[in-house]
Parts: structure tokens; sequence; C-alpha cells
């Protein structure tokens, strides 16, 4: 492990400067706030300054997509977000960006060029599948996953919505790993139980809640390590795994982790 | 000469009274809202080949695919048989593609057995699974009497049908080694000769089965045909139209609301003026006349097979929602609206919706918009962009929006994220570690 610091110039101290980065990495509410999620988004920047990628974050100046307020229905308060950030990604004159999650991705790939936002947008499994493609990522140097069985949850906003499966599994197929799909899995995949807002509510009553169903694909599975790829997917499995006292013996860890893992980022 | 008649008056009658129904549907979808569906007519050809005509998505389920198959190979088909009745009904002839078609028509009508016979044993299966199996996917709050019966009633038709065609058929073919009357040797009987020694061997008595057959046969289509506009079966000529006018776009991403953008603009400028001043309208759906005229064909589509309600998180996790109830709930809704303007006109009021009336708020909220379902439909029908219309109503309208989403919108609005942090600390995640 070596533990050099994070370089993570933000938009304004690059304009400052007069640079313009590569690509902007939208980090997002979940990635910027919850405690579990940094980990993953400092990993994200782990491997960008790995690979010497020139990017830049909005730091402060970035604001929820609208997402959440979009799938319960506030498509008011979507708006006004989706026009403040395009404003603020236009004024950087922003091509390409990268996110750390799904939704985020969904949101400004899909939703912005509608409200005037044009980018090309990729999740941080396409970017870690470019990579590895790319050669300038491999699975040597860190923890060895030789034998481990891992198996992949999908994000809806990632699968069934963008139609994105396979990016996701290449990161993990660098590993030599023994790969276990689930049951229900790719576009039959089975909701975390987050999306639509739900994240921010109760559920409603019913027997059970939606990740302990999931937790039942999981165990048929024998996996140790669950690979997710959203941060609202990334607490509900822990959830679940928590609920099935199985804290000792099954591992969430976001595809980006995996990747610095391996590599001894 | 007097069946002629009475077959061609049956006939008229039969497809005037399923224009007129087939008109009301129209005129019911027309009630919904406009979509513009007119772009990229290529792919549009070639999503409805593919996943109508070509029937891809059913394949997820092997069994019921193959089964399905079945009948839809065998509705089609046959369907040439059908044409040749028709032409017999009118013209008083009697197999009358027999001649230009010469060896042929032995094998079509080889083949036309076959497939009854498939379509036969399919719908025995099917029957099977619903009422003795019982499959839980054909169960649910929405799977009343009426649906039950409506899919019981489809299948026992088919298979009465069919068992019609295969003993016409049988008499036909007797009569024919009997050298009797007009009964020309015409077509082979893989299927139908193994009914013909259960048949009596007097021609006057077989004439009799042969015509009694016949009559049942058409008219029981033609009745059939009028069922349609009444059933899930409409499914089978709607599954066309509904596939071709598929949303293109990807799944992930949610309809835009033009009439907010305006609204939005307008207050973060003052000095927009909108390009087009759209009618103020509702947002959101309350009712089903506040949805699309695609989510109403959609309503029609659906032939409740409850493949979108087994994969749907929420319901399999035992809450209230169901996809396969929005879609019936909606078709039943306006059904309900058009006729209200059948009997009292243009402008009645009867005081319901779609929303609480049909759709409660629980089952609305339940949903994660995982796609589940959307992804699952064989004729491609969104049962998400309707839940989503009515939520906006909730929330846009209403502001009744369950009160932690309330707080979630308000963190959104004054510190943008979805939870209470600050936006100073933002970037915070950079030194903590």
């Amino acid at each position: 492990m070596n533990y050099e610091p994070l370089t993570v110039p933000t938009m304004a101290e690059m304009a400052a400067e007069g640079k313009q980065p590569e690509i902007l990495f939208w980090v997002g509410c979940a990635g910027s706030f919850d405690e579990r999620a940094q980990k993953i988004t400092r990993d994200i920047c782990k491997i960008l300054n790995h690979v010497g990628i020139s990017f830049a974050v909005l730091g402060t100046e970035e604001s929820c997509t609208g997402d959440p307020a979009k799938r319960a229905g506030n498509e008011f308060l979507f708006q006004m977000q989706a026009i403040a950030n395009i404003q603020v990604l236009d004024a950087y004159q922003i091509k390409k960006i990268v996110t750390g999650c799904p939704h985020c991705f969904n949101t400004i790939k899909n939703e912005y060029p509608g409200l005037g936002g044009n980018y090309e947008v990729i999740h941080h499994s396409q970017l870690i599948q470019q990579l590895i493609d790319d050669g300038k990522l491999k699975a040597e140097g860190g923890e060895s996953f030789k034998g481990k069985r891992i198996t992949y949850h999908d994000p809806c906003y990632l699968g069934r919505g963008n139609n994105v499966y396979e990016a996701p599994r290449a990161a993990l197929e660098v590993l030599d790993a023994e790969l276990v799909e689930m049951k229900r899995c790719k576009s039959n995949g089975l909701c975390c139980g987050a999306g639509g807002a739900q994240m921010f509510k109760e559920p409603e009553k019913g027997k059970k809640d939606i990740n302990v169903e999931r937790m039942t694909d999981i165990l048929e599975t024998k996996a140790t390590v669950v690979a997710a790829a959203c941060p609202f997917c990334m607490t509900m499995l822990r959830d679940g795994v928590k609920h099935e006292n199985k804290e000792q013996d099954i591992q969430v860890l976001d595809i980006a982790e995996i990747t610095v893992r391996a590599n001894g980022l | 000469m007097i069946a002629q008649i009475i077959f061609i008056i049956i006939l008229a009658a039969a497809v005037y009274l399923f224009s007129k129904n087939v008109g009301k549907i129209r005129r019911n979808i027309l009630l919904g809202c406009d979509t513009d569906r007119s772009d990229n007519p290529a792919l549009r050809w070639k999503t409805m080949a593919k996943i109508a005509l070509g029937q891809t998505k059913m394949v997820k389920r092997p069994l019921a695919a193959v089964m399905h198959f079945f009948i839809y190979v065998g509705f089609i088909i046959i369907n040439l048989e059908v044409m040749e009745i028709m032409i017999n009904g009118i013209f008083g002839s009697h197999r009358i593609f027999s001649k230009p078609l010469g060896g042929l028509y032995d094998l079509l009508i080889g083949g036309f057995e076959i497939l009854a016979l498939l379509v036969l044993t399919a719908c025995v299966v099917f029957l099977a699974r619903r009422n003795i199996a019982h499959l839980k996917r054909f169960s649910g709050v929405e799977m009343t009497e009426w649906p039950k019966s409506d899919a019981n009633y489809i299948l026992i038709i088919e298979i009465l049908l069919m068992t019609a065609f295969l003993t016409m058929n049988a008499a036909d073919h007797k009569l024919q080694l009997l050298n009797f009357g007009h009964y020309i040797k015409a077509g082979s009987f893989p299927v139908s000769s193994f009914i013909s020694p259960l048949l009596p061997d007097s021609a006057s008595s077989l004439e009799i089965i042969e015509r009694v057959c016949w009559w049942f046969h058409i008219i029981g289509i033609l009745a059939f045909l009028n069922y349609l506009p009444y059933s899930k079966h409409f499914h089978i000529l709607l599954a066309f139209p509904n596939t071709y006018y598929s949303n293109l776009h990807p799944k992930g991403e949610f309809t835009d609301m033009a009439s907010v953008t305006n609204e939005v603009k307008a207050m973060l400028d003052p000095s927009f003026v909108p390009a087009t001043t759209a009618e103020p309208g509702r947002f959101g759906a309350k009712d089903v006349t506040d949805l699309t005229w695609k989510n109403l064909m959609e309503a029609y589509t659906c032939t409740e097979c409850g493949r979108c309600t087994s994969v749907c998180p929420a319901n399999i996790t035992g809450k209230l929602l169901s996809p396969r109830k929005i879609m019936m709930d909606t078709r039943d809704r306006i059904t309900e609206v058009g006729n209200n303007i059948d009997k009292h006109g243009k402008d009645h009021q009867d005081g319901k919706a779609l929303l609480d009336d049909y759709i409660t708020r629980e089952e609305l909220w339940a949903c994660t918009t995982c796609n589940a379902c959307t992804d699952a439909c064989p004729v491609n029908i969104n049962p998400l962009e309707i839940i989503t219309e009515m939520r906006r109503y909730i929330v846009m309208e209403e502001s009744q929006a369950p009160a932690s989403l309330n707080n979630m919108f308000g963190n959104v609005e004054n510190n943008g994220a979805p939870w209470k942090y600050s936006n100073a600390d933002r970037l915070n995640w950079k030194e903590s570690s």
C-alpha cells in the first residue's frame, strides 16, 4: 500500500490556473456525505491519480442532480436543480463527466440534454473497464482475490435503466476470482429497494424489506464478496448483510474499491 | 341460397359491431394527452417486428413461450383457412381453394390440422396452469372473478373452435370417402382422421355434423372477434401498434415536463418568455385523461399475464403495489369514462378519478422505479410512467408527498443534497480517511 496524498483539484482551482481537466468527476451527494460512500469516492480518485488522468471535482459548486426529486414526482425541484447544475457545468465548459453513482449518471446523461445540458457521461465502472481495456489498469500489486467467490449486484439505473451490464463485470473478470451470478441478475436483477426516492422514506408495509429479499439471492451464491456499483445499493446491501448477521462472512465492496485493492493503490 | 344470405347477414353484423366497439376504444385512447411517437419509424418497425411479431421478450419463460407460440402461429396461419371458409360461406362453394392450389392444398389443410392440435394442447396446458397448478403469477388482488373468467373463457372458446374445426374436417373427410354430394376429394387429414372412427357412418348424419361444426366454427370465430374489445385478449391486435409506439429512450430516462420548464425558467429569469404559451393544464395525472394516449393504449394492450407483478420488488415483498393492477385499473377507468361519454355526453363528470378511486397512494409510493416491470412486459407496456405521473400530481398539485419525502425535498432545495448536510462540507471527504 502506498499512502500518497490524493490530488483532487476543484474546477475553480483549475480554472484559476487556466487549466481544463480531461474529465469532471461528479461525486454525488452520497459520495460526498455518506461515510461509507466517501471511501468509494476517494478510491475513484486514487484510480484517476494512478493512471494519470487529469480530472477535477466541482466541490462546493456541486449540487444534487435532482434525481430523487424527479423519481418522487417533484419535477419542479428537479428542474431547478438541473438548470442550476447545467449553468455551472456549462460555465466551466465541461464536456466529459464520470459519476460515482448510477443515479447521477442516468440523470445527467439522459435527462439533462432535454434541459440544454449535453455532456458525454460515463459511470465509474465504465471508466474502469476502459482503463482495463487500454492496459492502464490491471489487477496486480495488491490484494489477491484469486479463488474468492464474488457476486455482482446490478444497480437498476445502470443495468435496466441504461443497459450497462458488462462494464462492472469486466472490472471483476480481471481478478481471477470465482464469479457467480445471482439467480436474479442483469435485466432480471432485483432492486436493492432504495430507488425511486425509497432511500429517503420508510417502506410501505409488507412482508419484508426488499434488501432482505435480495439477501436470499446473495446467500444462495455463497459469495464472500458482493460487488456493488451504487452508493444506495451499498447501504441497502450492507443493511441486508447486517440483518442476516453475516458481517463476518460477507463483504460488500464497490467495483472501485475492489479495483483499488487489487492494484494496491 | 338461404344459408348464404344468413351467413352474409351474420358476417356483416359481426364486422359492424366489431368496428363500432374498436371505434369506441380508439376514441377512449385518444382521450389521453398528446405525446409524440412519430420519430424514428425505421427503429419502430424493427421493434414491432422483433417484439410483437417475433415475440422475443417471451423467451424468458420457455414453457409459456413455446405454448404461446403454438397458439400465436396457429391463430395467424389458421386464419388462411378461415378466409376460405368465409368465401365458401358467401358464395356457397365448398373447399374453393382446393382446385387452384392442387397438391399444396392438401399440405395446407394437413398443416392447419397439426396447428389446430398444437393450439388445442397449448390451451389445455394453459387452463391447467391457471386452474389446477394455480400458478402464483395468475393470482393477486387484481385477479378478481372477471379477469380469471376472462382468461378461462378465451381458452375454452379456443378449444371449442379447434375441436369444431377438426370434427368438421373428420366428417368432411368421411363424406369424401363416401363420394357424397359436393364433398370433393381435397385436403389431407393427419389429425382429424383419428376422430373419424368416432363419427357415425351414415352420410346424412355426417353431413349434419359437418354443417353444424362449420356453422359453430365460423359463428364462434365471429362471436370471439366481438368478444375481443371487452377482453384482455384484445392484445392480439394492440400488441402491434403498442410495440410500434414503444418508448425508444433508455428506461432510466423519465419524461420531461415542458410546462414545468417554462415555470422554472421564468422563476430563474424574470425576463424569460416561453416559446409557446402552453395551456395551464394539470401537473401530473389525477385521472386517466391526464395520461397520454400511449398510456391508455397500453392499458388496452395489457393481457394481464402478470410478468410485471411477478418481478416487482415491492410486490414480491408483500407491498400493495402491483404493476398489473395499475394497468388494469387504468383500463377499467378509461372504459368507465368512455361509457359515461356514451351515456351522458362529453362533459359529464362522475366525481371519480383514477387516483384514490382505483389506485391508492400506498401503491404509488411503494414503487422503487426499478424498471423490472417495463423490462418484463412482453409487449413493452410501461406501468412506471403512470405511477410517476400520479406521483407528480400528488406532489405538485396537492403537496401531499409522504412527510419524509417532503423533508428530502426541503434538503435538496436548501442545501443541495437529500440529507441535512451543509453544502460547505461537500468536499470534506477529501480530508477524512
